[in-house]
């Protein structure tokens, strides 16, 4: 068994960007291959599935944990790995999360060996501003990277595949091949309308999600073909499976976690690990015994009941969670817990964009809770909830014991946090003795 | 008496303009006319649609960002005879952040480049560079002496011409443009403001007021009176806003109105 340990990991480095401006580039100097991961969704997930793959390939692995993906949460990644004359162990890969407003300066303190992105989304709005900020920001970022960088692209998203346009080295592009899947529903939000540079409409043969799919534009432009890619992919409540196409051959894996986004984030990890020279055959050992992130689809047991947390801090990330929910006939015990922190987004007029109507069907009994909870129970009576059990503003662990209550024992809790929230979540999941659910089995 | 009552609700450009949860102003329109036996029908209006103000008791438009905003204005453009028309008949018009700019005389990037709006407000918005820091908080105003609640977001700062009314006066956050506390326009029965949250579902005596007014355009003397709701919930996250907005959390980083 083994208990969760306490939220704050951006403390130490904190304290050493203070003392020593210099610190991180002088570490970071010592690295073998750094590899960056940025995108509005599937960073964390997607940086512990590639420090996984790289520490099967038998490399010293330096990786910057859940959430702590500013300038500083790097720094204490490095300076926790560093003995006491400031040395790194040799043949070290840095695996670094980047937050996507704060990617030029990491990559000057950490410059990529390869650097992935995943997608580009609308998230936190007051917080990141507009998706065209963002964008402009990474092609900035880019004029910094190593000449001989590696770019890791998910060019089902436009947005994402016109990075490959303004970089000169090399790059791995890695997609969804499968003709199969299901496509995103009607009137589902989504940002890249059309293309910035040429004002083009972004036209879909297929939509996944948000603005992901089969995209084209009537002046021609279309979605290369992936280098790294899934098909036949099959979606099941205990795991997805698909075939991994390398360019070397492909293989057959299975996930121990669901959803379209799932098999992104594993695309994302092996086109980053295939650029560091990775073979196939170790890249897919490691995904299928990846383990999630806590608020990332990890499942807990918690006094006797089963307890899945899946962070949804935007529109897009959250309508993905939210379809791993909606298998025919099932039902579930929800606690949404809405958070109005920094961190969270001080606005919360993102729940309106989320699709909460056709989870309505599927909700057995739902508590709200968090700063915003009452605004959250508003929105679950537009979307045809059933009335929540209770709405606890604030007190966190409050919330967390009456939703608890209310689930018979071996049935299962699902709940739906921001990231403050989540962080609370797992610190009194610490408190309460919760335990990760393969730990017990 | 089973008469039926109708309002027709178009929403411009709800694929472009849906920056800030502004469905929820929509949803919140259909809701409460539905409960009190109101069809409301809610027609998106996209680029390039043959569609005229004619027939229409409420236009919603939201907020986009700039190069959405651009992208809608030559369309916009094309109807904004049309749209003046219907706000002098007094056609009813809830205009959110982009909209209300676009609805004002023009729109003016920080790069100077001029944006022309259709001139329903007398007003002019002006984003004064990207180093200065967005209006962005939780916002408090008065309307006709009851607080409206909402969520701000935006870079360009609004004047009112002399002789423009506003919307609201600001109690708690930036408004129109930080400095003349005033928050939002209106003209007849139009209505611009940069709240969202969504605006509607959390004001819903504002959301009456835009069924009421549209109800005694159409129906004259013979309008239905709107029956009280069960607003609990509306009213909740109502009083949940005012609080996020007095939090200490909210002074401490400058966001209060002075």
């Amino acid at each position: 068994m083994r208990s969760l340990g306490s939220g704050g990991t951006a403390l130490p480095g904190l304290v050493v960007e203070r003392l020593h401006d210099g610190a991180a580039g002088a570490l970071a100097g010592q690295l073998s291959a750094t590899a960056l991961i940025t995108g509005t969704n599937g960073k964390t997930t997607s940086a512990a599935m590639l420090a996984r793959i790289l520490r099967a390939d038998d490399r010293a692995v330096i990786h910057n944990r859940s959430g702590s993906n500013l300038m500083r949460g790097v720094t204490a990644s490095l300076v926790e790995a560093a003995s006491l004359l400031g040395t790194l162990p040799r043949r070290t890969t840095a695996v670094f999360e980047a937050d996507e407003a704060a990617l030029s300066a990491i990559a000057a303190a950490a410059p990529p060996s390869v650097a992935v992105f995943t997608n580009l989304m609308r998230d936190q709005l007051d917080r990141y501003g507009e998706i065209e900020t963002i964008a402009r920001r990474w092609t900035e970022a880019l004029g910094g990277f190593p000449g001989d960088a590696t770019l890791a692209l998910n060019i089902d998203d436009p947005l994402i595949a016109s990075l490959e346009s303004q970089w000169s080295g090399s790059s791995v592009r890695y997609g969804i091949e499968d003709p199969d899947v299901p496509p995103a529903p009607e009137g589902e939000i989504m940002d890249a309308v059309w293309d910035p540079e040429t004002q083009d409409e972004f036209r879909y043969t297929r939509r996944y999600f948000a603005q992901l799919g089969r995209w084209h534009t009537d002046a021609g432009a279309r979605r290369p073909v992936p280098q790294v890619a899934a098909d036949q992919i099959d979606n099941a409540e205990q795991g997805v499976s698909f075939t991994l196409r390398f360019p070397a051959g492909e293989r057959t894996l299975s996930l121990p976690a669901e959803g379209l986004y799932s098999v992104y984030n594993a695309l994302a990890a092996a086109a980053a690990a295939t650029a560091l020279g990775v073979p196939p055959d170790t890249i897919c050992s490691a995904l299928e015994s990846h383990q999630a992130a806590f608020g990332r689809q990890e499942d807990l047991l918690v006094n006797q009941r089963r307890v899945r947390v899946l962070l949804g801090k935007n529109p897009s990330g959250l309508n993905q969670a939210l379809r791993t929910l909606q298998a025919p006939g099932e039902r579930h015990h929800l606690l949404i817990l809405l958070n109005d922190g920094v961190a969270d987004g001080v606005d919360v007029s993102w729940i309106w964009d989320v699709d909460w109507e056709s989870q309505a069907p599927h909700c057995r009994s739902v508590v709200v809770g968090g700063d915003r909870a009452a605004d959250m129970a508003l929105r679950l009576e537009y979307a045809g909830f059933p009335a929540p059990r209770a709405e606890v503003t604030r007190d966190t662990g409050e919330a967390l014991s009456r939703a608890l209550s209310g689930v018979p024992e071996h049935e299962q809790l699902v709940i739906l946090p921001t990231y403050t929230a989540m962080l609370e979540v797992r610190q009194r999941f610490g408190r309460m003795g919760a335990s990760r659910l393969w730990d017990v089995a | 008496m089973s008469a039926n009552w109708r309002l027709n609700v178009a929403v411009l450009y709800p694929e472009l303009l849906n920056l800030y949860g502004d469905r929820g102003n929509a949803r919140a329109l259909e809701r409460r006319c539905q409960a009190r036996g109101i069809d409301a029908e809610i027609t998106p209006v996209v680029i390039g649609d043959h569609w005229s103000p004619d027939d229409t008791d409420i236009i919603l438009v939201g907020g986009g960002q700039d190069r959405e905003q651009r992208r809608v204005q030559s369309d916009l453009h094309r109807r904004g005879a049309a749209l003046r028309d219907y706000i002098e008949d007094d056609g009813v018009v809830l205009a959110v952040c982009g909209g209300f700019q676009l609805f004002g005389q023009h729109y003016r990037g920080w790069d100077g480049e001029i944006m022309e709006g259709i001139a329903i407000f007398d007003a002019v918005a002006a984003h004064p560079g990207p180093s200065i820091q967005r209006c962005v908080g939780n916002v408090v105003a008065i309307w006709e002496g009851e607080t409206v609640v909402g969520f701000e977001n935006h870079g360009g700062r609004t004047y009112l011409n002399e002789g423009q009314q506003a919307f609201a006066s600001v109690v708690s956050g930036f408004g129109n443009n930080g400095g003349d506390g005033l928050e939002g326009a209106r003209r007849r029965n139009a209505f611009g403001t940069y709240l969202h949250g969504a605006v509607l579902p959390k004001n819903p005596r504002l959301a009456d007021r835009l069924i009421a007014l549209a109800l005694q355009r159409r129906y004259g003397s013979d309008a239905p009176a709107l029956s009280p709701l069960d607003d609990r919930a509306a009213l909740r996250a109502h009083a949940e806003a005012l609080r996020a907005a007095f939090s200490p959390a909210e002074s401490a980083i400058g966001r209060r109105f002075a």
